[in-house]
């Protein structure tokens, strides 16, 4: 257990070795300490967990105090590390793709010249996300939370001379800003009724402290879930997330897709014993994450670049993550952040491994046929589509079934509504990702004359083939009851979650039926989706002809960004102009101007009378005392 | 018969208004300090009949302390005057205007 702090200490250590002697590491080296550090801190964290296994399930929440951080009146924060189910879950999951991701970067930056760099704030990125994590208390948890925004906005930005790359980096930046503040409120008022902003004693104290139901834990649990939407893309924040596509691959599959957009979900399943006695923020949440899963999944349908869909496909399983938190299934949504964090790191190295392949293209319009040419990366990328659609035995359909179960009848907020509402989302999901598959290995081969695609060095390929092994069996730890399996993964974080009211009873035939259901309408969207795309193509063409207007309205994202360009980002401009122009420019430079031009004129005026000419200065000299010495004169002969 | 207080009240306006005149109408720099030296008799003049006349007796000091300022007031004029004429070659005030504003 006292291992604990090295876990952050490696990725620490790697990046203040790389940062400070940026200019001298060969670039070579940098790829090689990047991962060590990282497989260090995934080694120890291993370590840790094999530790916590050992002691029983009850005494599974150890608190490791490093040293007393702020102390200011009543007001108290330790730097602590928290060493609990839900945090190991994280770590482990942070590390071990992280690390996987790391050794991609190795090929997949090979020839980019700033790599070390890249690296540098990779592995910033790591310390910053396990402090996310690891910290136990919220105070901690929001540095790491800024932290690993602050990577996200470097690495986005990583080609920064390009224009849209910076672009994307400052409306990662600015949109997850207004969460932040969300966030932030509602930490002020979780401290001012609570006292303390320890996990500890925020969860025990919650059902003391607030009135179940009542105004003020809603608005935390409002305030705090602001913050998840801001960093988990979803609506209404949701629109950093495709334009953060502009970044490296690799940093999509590590940032934006397996562990910096899922720290949102995590935020809320650590803050479960405040959400389960607002019953309106876990509608609130159920709500917006099935919405966000809905409607994501439309957008990515029409997306033609190859990360699009696929940072569509995030927000749409992120969303599906907090309708499991929603619906009080929090164990669900963890799993389904696990398995997700699988099998779309998986989808988005395959998918960086196909646009090196096809030499920078990332537009499936343009590709097609690859399966020939890459066939690792085909054969990984079709395990890792099969997983994200919920084909039965891979970990997607285990996890995405433990969240529609939840959202039916086991999750003790269940509502039908969400339920169909998910089971819809997860329909077109088995439509676009299969388009996605069509459009990109199958089919005719629709690139230029003259590009040879080429499979990706093994450095690359290699942890594709891991992830494919994760994304594979990773759904056992967790195999339903209903399957014949005995839940590990829910019984192993049980201890984490506040005592929940029991979910409806229903019959285990209920789950199976549900199950199939689940099974036979993603099948359906698969077939319909290969005869669309794969055998009928000029079927699709007629349809989207017919459907033009809708076609047009989903391409072009429901106009949110426009909406929200109008609606927020004129008016902002308009009043910094204004601020600019009137206020500092007007008020404040005149001002400041204006007292130099009056001083000016007065020594303009002044200097008229200093001639030089001596005798000029007595004569005036003598006419003032001539005249002073009158009016006394005058005055006392008065 | 003594000569009456006014008569010598109106020497010494008489005497400072020469004084004055002298130094506002001479561009010679020597003959402005001779101005400026009567105007300061002219002055001590009314201090001692004030004293005498009247019986003032502080009018007196006053007339040392005006005959000291005066002895200074010659010797840095002097100098001043001096150094004027190594620099430009004459006693012409109106060649000083370099301290123009």
């Amino acid at each position: 257990m006292n291992l604990v702090p090295w876990i952050l200490m490696f990725p620490l250590a790697g990046f203040l070795l790389l940062g400070v002697g940026r200019r001298r590491w060969p670039n070579a080296w940098a790829g090689k300490l990047a991962s060590g550090a990282v497989f260090l801190s995934f080694a120890t964290a291993v370590w840790v967990f094999a530790d916590l296994l050992s002691l029983p399930p009850e005494a599974r929440s150890v608190k490791l105090v490093l040293f007393d951080w702020l102390t200011v009146g009543r007001f108290s924060v330790e730097a602590a590390l928290l060493v609990d189910p839900l945090s190991m879950v994280m770590a482990l999951v942070v590390t071990g793709v992280g690390f996987l991701i790391h050794v991609y970067s190795i090929g997949y930056m090979h020839d980019d010249p700033d790599v070390v760099r890249f690296f540098t704030y990779l592995n910033l990125f790591m310390f910053m996300m396990l402090t996310l994590v690891l910290g136990a208390n919220y105070l901690l948890m929001y540095v790491g939370w800024e932290g690993v925004g602050l990577c996200s906005y470097l690495l986005i930005g990583f080609w920064y001379t390009k224009e849209s790359a910076a672009q994307a980096g400052k409306k990662a930046f600015i949109v997850n800003r207004v969460g932040d503040f969300g966030f932030a409120l509602g930490l002020f008022l979780l401290f001012w009724q609570v006292g303390s902003l320890d996990f500890g004693v925020v969860s025990q104290s919650a059902a003391t402290v607030f009135v179940a139901g009542g105004g003020v834990i809603t608005a935390i649990c409002l305030l705090l879930f602001l913050g998840a939407t801001g960093k988990s893309a979803q609506i209404p924040l949701y629109t950093w997330l495709p334009d953060a596509m502009e970044g490296p691959t690799p940093v999509s599959a590590l940032i934006h897709a397996a562990t910096m957009v899922t720290a949102g979900v995590y935020m809320v399943a650590r803050s479960a014993s405040l959400f389960v006695l607002s019953p309106q923020a876990m509608g609130v949440v159920a709500a917006i994450g099935a919405a966000t899963a809905l409607f994501a999944a439309t957008i990515a349908i029409t997306q033609t670049d190859i990360k699009k869909v696929l940072a569509y496909s995030t927000i749409s399983q992120l969303g599906y993550m907090f309708v499991a938190c929603g619906v009080g299934a929090f164990g669900a949504g963890i799993f389904h952040l696990m398995t997700h964090a699988f099998f779309k790191a998986l989808l988005f190295l395959g998918a960086g491994s196909v646009i090196m392949g096809m030499h920078h293209e990332q537009d499936m319009t343009v590709m097609g046929g690859l399966s020939k040419a890459m066939p690792q990366t085909h054969r990984v990328m079709l395990i890792a589509t099969l997983a994200i659609c919920g084909i039965i035995p891979l970990s997607g359909f285990v996890s995405k079934d433990a969240i529609l179960w939840a959202a039916f009848a086991g999750g003790p907020f269940h509502s039908t509504v969400i339920w169909g509402v998910c089971l819809l989302a997860a329909v077109l999901t088995a439509f676009y990702m299969f388009r996605m598959y069509f459009l990109t290995f199958r089919g005719p081969a629709r690139w230029p004359h003259g590009l040879h695609p080429h499979e990706s060095p093994a450095v690359m390929v290699r942890p594709l083939l891991v992830l494919a092994f994760l994304s594979v069996v990773g759904g056992f730890v967790g195999w339903p009851h209903a399957l014949g399996g005995s839940d590990h993964f829910a019984h192993f974080l049980e201890p984490v979650w506040p005592p929940l009211p029991e979910g409806a009873h229903a019959a285990m035939s209920t789950e199976w039926f549900l199950m199939a259901l689940t099974l036979v309408v993603v099948t359906f969207g698969i077939l319909a989706s290969r005869h669309f795309y794969l055998t009928q193509p000029a079927v699709a063409a007629a349809w989207s002809a017919r459907l033009r207007l809708l076609k047009s309205l989903l391409s072009h994202k429901y106009y949110v960004d426009e909406i929200y360009d109008a609606l927020f980002v004129r008016p902002l401009v308009g009043l910094g102009r204004a601020c600019w122009q009137l206020g500092d420019r007007g008020l404040i430079d005149g001002v400041a101007h204006g007292l130099g031009h009056t001083a000016r004129l007065l020594g303009q005026v002044g200097s008229r009378l200093q001639s030089g000419a001596v005798r000029n200065y007595i004569l005036v000299f003598t006419f003032g005392v001539v005249l002073v010495l009158g009016y006394y004169a005058l005055a006392l002969s008065r | 018969m003594p000569v009456p207080a006014s008569w010598y009240v109106s020497l010494s306006v008489l005497l400072f208004v020469i004084g004055t005149v002298g130094v506002l109408v001479s561009r010679n720099a020597i003959v402005m300090l001779m101005g400026i030296e009567v105007m300061l008799n002219a002055g001590n003049l009314v201090l001692v009949v004030g004293a005498r006349t009247w019986g003032l007796e502080d009018a007196l000091i006053y007339t040392f302390l005006v005959m000291t300022v005066a002895a200074a007031e010659a010797a840095v004029g002097l100098a001043l005057v001096i150094a004027m004429f190594r620099r430009t070659k004459s006693l012409d005030l109106d060649s000083l205007k370099t301290l123009s504003g």
